[in-house]
């Protein structure tokens, strides 16, 4: 924990260099850290490091500072920790050490890291569902065995769901598998979306399985709507 | 009457923001300048708007109606009676507003939550969206924070770079979409704080004897702070409007509390696969020490992760002895109630999970009655005399 690099002694100091570049090379990374003054602000406004050894200030200083092993350290650790909440945008120094964050998850996905993978264990259901539906928490997903810390509630709503879902008064809402009705049309657009920017790719570097699902999923939608992927004959 | 600055600074000052001397980038502008650089369309904000001032004191256009909804998949799956809530409010101001099929959510969830996607993918699934809304003749009104604060990420990211404008162009001409951008990001928590005056001429119902907390969303006042709404009437300032002057217009008094900045824990990961930090956060941070320090009826709140994990969240500390019970609402849901929306059939309040009763009782609402015309309600659906409940079932 903390700054100890040396669990990863043995990844070849050229690899780390790679990755960095990557952030680096980021469009966002010239708006999210412009330096630091290493005076805490973050820290104080955070909420993963009130109860994870987890400092912002660390990721954005060691950042800065282009120190390679601690930010291959970070990127396979700590940044999993992070909320998200970007109150550290308090930052005086006006970095965005949650930006930068999503940046270091995002090359460590692109790139496969097996603790990304770890990361993402329990979390392929809810790619799948964002993803093939268009819609991330649908309603059938609240079952007491995902959510048993939410008490006898959620039970409650499943055995009922399909009579609840009925009486909502918006139309669109009468749907279990998704949040609300979502168009065929406006799918397989979703569907090219997720094709032409790399992101069936990144999905295959963290997730085979669910790479092949998803590809099952929607190549046929794609046809249909008339998308061809493969313009140059290709598979 | 303002909220007292005193609470929040022990100074009178109020702090009002001079545009002129603001060093921040004005977004909006550029928007346009791309527009007369024939980049893009801008989606004008429909007349008639109302005009509100932004953190750095610069007006910000709210669209009355004519408004496309850009649902939240939070608020859908899990807590339906806020977005009901919201199309409710439309209805009973008369308001023109579009509910699309033709839309998904920004998809920014997972993508917070575990990276698997990137700045051109979130960029192409906002403009699909925008282009829908465009070409539907609405303008859109986002309802969930998250959204909303990642519309504004992808709108600095677009105006920055040639090259993601160019790769998203790429993609919506494979579409056969234009390429638009709205003129204003606009949370329908900023329609409420529009409407607040409207709403409470509508009241029937009395509400000077609650206490509320308001929790301020991160993702609509700390992700690209400066298209929040802010009133040198509101905490001097120093925080933002956004909900307190709405529940102030109800008549509701508003307390607060020493952690009011921190977020709620929801965490994107964490409230799915990681939730003992999402419990511990909630609890210890946000809904105990609104206990102690204001001791309120509910915790009101505005967007979609909030309610859920702040209402989620309270059930297993309950086992812990902890000093939870706090109900949590939107202030959609509690301005609908205000203006005697029903607690089942419209606000959905059996989707909540912390015990809400005392609350509708201290509001003046017969729950048990309410209650037991939502049970038949659902028996008519079973028996198959209906198969949907509608509007005007939901006001009979
Ligand atoms: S608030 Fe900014 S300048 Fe201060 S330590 Fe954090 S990143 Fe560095
Ligand atoms: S975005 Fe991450 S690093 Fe920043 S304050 Fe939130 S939890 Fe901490």
């Amino acid at each position: 924990m903390g700054c100890d690099t040396s669990r990863y002694a043995q990844v070849p100091r050229e690899e780390k260099q790679r990755l960095f570049d990557q952030v680096t090379a980021d469009e966002r990374f010239g708006h999210v850290l412009y330096g630091c003054y290493e005076c805490g602000i973050c820290v104080a406004t955070c909420p993963s490091a009130r109860f994870y050894d987890f400092s912002p200030r660390k990721i954005a200083q060691a950042t800065a500072r282009e120190d390679v092993d601690l930010v291959y350290k970070f990127m396979n650790e700590d940044v999993w920790d992070c909320s998200q909440c970007f109150s550290c945008d308090k930052c005086p120094r006006g970095n965005s050490p949650g930006g930068l964050i999503t940046i270091l998850r995002e090359v460590a996905v692109r790139n496969g890291l097996k603790t990304a993978k770890e990361a993402l264990e329990g979390y392929g259901r809810i790619i799948y569902k964002i993803m093939s539906t268009g819609t991330q928490v649908a309603p059938d997903m609240l079952q007491p065995s995902a959510f048993p810390d939410w008490g006898p509630h959620v039970k409650e709503i499943s055995e009922n769901l399909p009579w609840w879902r009925r009486a909502l008064p918006p139309e669109t809402l009468h749907t279990t598998e998704s949040s609300w009705d979502v168009s065929e049309k406006t799918l397989s657009e979703l569907y090219l979306i997720w094709h032409m920017t790399g992101v069936m790719d990144m999905i295959q570097e963290v997730d085979e399985g669910l790479h092949m699902i998803l590809m099952d999923v929607m190549e046929e939608k794609l046809e249909e709507a008339g998308f061809d992927l493969h313009p140059d004959g290709e598979d | 009457m303002p909220i007292n600055v005193h609470v929040v600074s022990r100074s009178s000052r109020k702090f009002e923001r001079d545009p002129e001397t603001v060093k921040g980038e004005e977004l909006r502008e550029q928007v346009l300048e791309l527009e007369a650089r024939g980049e893009w369309i801008v989606h004008k904000v429909p007349e008639p708007w109302i005009t509100v001032k932004n953190k750095y004191g610069r007006d910000k256009k709210i669209p009355a109606g004519h408004t496309w909804h850009h649902k939240s998949c939070g608020q859908c799956g899990h807590i339906p009676g806020y977005s009901t809530s919201i199309f409710w409010l439309h209805r009973k101001l008369g308001l023109d507003y579009h509910d699309p099929r033709d839309q998904t959510s920004c998809t920014a969830w997972n993508y917070y939550a575990s990276a698997t996607s990137n700045a051109a993918a979130q960029a192409a699934v906002a403009l699909r969206n925008f282009a829908s809304a465009y070409q539907s003749g609405y303008y859109p009104l986002i309802h969930c924070a998250t959204s909303y604060g990642h519309y504004k990420e992808v709108r600095a990211q677009l105006l920055h770079s040639r090259k993601l404008r160019d790769e998203v162009r790429r993609i919506l001409d494979a579409m056969k979409r234009p390429f638009v951008f709205p003129e204003e990001i606009v949370h329908y928590s900023e329609w409420v704080h529009a409407m607040r005056h409207r709403i409470a001429e509508r009241r029937v119902l009395d509400l000077s004897k609650i206490v509320a907390t308001v929790h301020p969303a991160c993702h609509y006042h700390k992700l690209v702070a400066e298209d929040a709404i802010y009133d040198p009437d509101v905490y001097g300032g120093q925080r933002t409007a956004t909900v307190s002057a709405t529940l102030q217009a109800l008549g509701v008094t508003v307390a607060d509390y020493s952690t009011w900045f921190d977020c709620c824990g929801f965490g994107f990961r964490h409230i799915l696969v990681q939730r003992d930090f999402t419990r511990s956060f909630a609890v210890q941070r946000k809904i105990e020490v609104m206990k102690e320090e204001a001791n309120p009826d509910v915790t009101v709140t505005h967007d979609t992760g909030c309610v859920t994990t702040l209402d989620q969240s309270q059930f297993a500390a309950r086992a812990h002895s902890r000093n939870v019970g706090l109900p949590v609402l939107s202030e959609a849901q509690l301005c609908a109630l205000a203006m005697g929306a029903h607690p089942y059939r419209v606000c959905q309040l059996h989707w909540h999970n912390t015990d809400n009763r005392a609350l509708l009782a201290k509001m003046g609402i017969d729950h048990e009655a309410r209650w037991r015309e939502f049970e038949a309600d659902v028996e008519r659906l079973k028996n198959g005399e209906i198969e949907y409940l509608s509007w005007e079932d939901a006001d009979a």
